[in-house]
């Protein structure tokens, strides 16, 4: 399993690119970090995902 | 008054309103920049919705500075973090630090957010940090390597106006940065009395977003603000302290 925003899913030895596109994210409004470092975008398709990872997605909200 | 620009970390403003965009619909944003004429609007950095949810990068007109902030961070470290996630989305280098220990008073911690404006300074980031208004820690922010500082005014949401004015009008005699005043400012009348004070912008939100009219608002904040400027540089007429001054020539009365 791996914990991705908080919620866990069953994405390990799926790359980054595989989640974001069965999420339905788009990737131009979004970053990611896994274990608490960046992924850069050109990244997201060698990166797999393994066992235990935590991963974030974020993008930009309202805010003060 | 063309001439008259706002400088932060080498790059100019012409606005010196600078628009929150939390708690409105995005259906407003485009008509709020407008009628702020906002050149800078500050965002928050969340967990990303998936699939066709509205972004808000789609409802803020290109030319427009990107402030994303770092809050819900409660400490430099987590300041940090989000700073770098919001440089990675890709929208330049501007932040504004903000970290708060308390959920009651959401007061900013000025000791942790020196400690991340040193860190992200060094990493080439426009740092603008939120602070409370005290020029000690103005001066370590100074020293960290800030573009700006921006004090509250009053507690974050409040509307409730200038009530730190005295320490704010120490931060703008006492320190070379622009003086951003942030949070608290409820009315255009507040915003103008900080603008003939010295201080170099106002950022409002919540003043704005509990309008009921909003746009009408940013028309009124952006207008309050431009007087406030011109008053300050035209120099603010004396005050006496006690007595009175006639404004008509105390000779040739008709009498006598």
């Amino acid at each position: 399993m791996v914990k991705i925003n908080g919620e866990k899913l069953d994405f390990a030895g799926k790359t980054i690119e595989e989640y974001l596109r069965t999420s339905q994210y788009d990737p131009r409004r979004i970053a990611v970090e896994r274990n608490g470092e960046i992924i850069p975008k050109a990244q997201y398709s060698e990166t797999t995902l393994e066992e235990g990872d935590c991963v974030e997605v974020v993008s930009f909200v309202g805010g003060g | 008054m063309d001439n008259d620009k706002l400088i932060i970390g080498g790059h100019a403003f012409h606005s010196r309103f600078i628009l929150g965009s939390g708690k409105y619909s995005l259906n407003l944003i485009e008509a709020a920049i407008q009628d702020a004429k906002a050149e800078i609007i500050t965002l928050a950095v969340r967990r990303a919705n998936t699939k066709d949810q509205e972004n808000i990068l789609d409802f803020i007109p290109q030319g427009v500075t990107l402030l994303p902030n770092t809050s819900g961070a409660r400490n430099a470290q987590e300041a940090v973090r989000i700073a770098r996630l919001a440089r990675e989305l890709g929208c330049g280098d501007f932040v504004k630090i903000e970290i708060m220990r308390d959920s009651k008073y959401l007061l900013p911690d000025n000791q942790e957010t020196v400690k991340a404006t040193e860190i992200l300074a060094k990493e080439g980031f426009v740092v603008m940090p939120y602070m409370f208004p005290d020029l000690n820690a103005a001066r370590d922010l100074v020293n960290a390597g800030a573009a700006a500082v921006m004090p509250l005014a009053a507690p974050i949401g409040s509307n409730k106006g200038l009530a730190a004015r005295e320490f704010i009008q120490i931060l703008i005699d006492e320190i070379d940065l622009p003086i951003i005043v942030d949070a608290g400012i409820g009315r255009p009348s507040q915003a103008c009395e900080a603008m003939e004070m010295g201080a170099a912008a106002i950022m409002a939100n919540t003043a704005l977003a509990t309008a009921r009219d909003l746009p009408m608002m940013a028309m009124a904040f952006r207008q309050a603000i431009e007087a406030g400027r011109k008053a300050y540089l035209a120099g603010i007429g004396r005050v006496l302290t006690r007595g009175a001054a006639a404004s008509d020539p105390l000779t040739g009365f008709l009498r006598d």
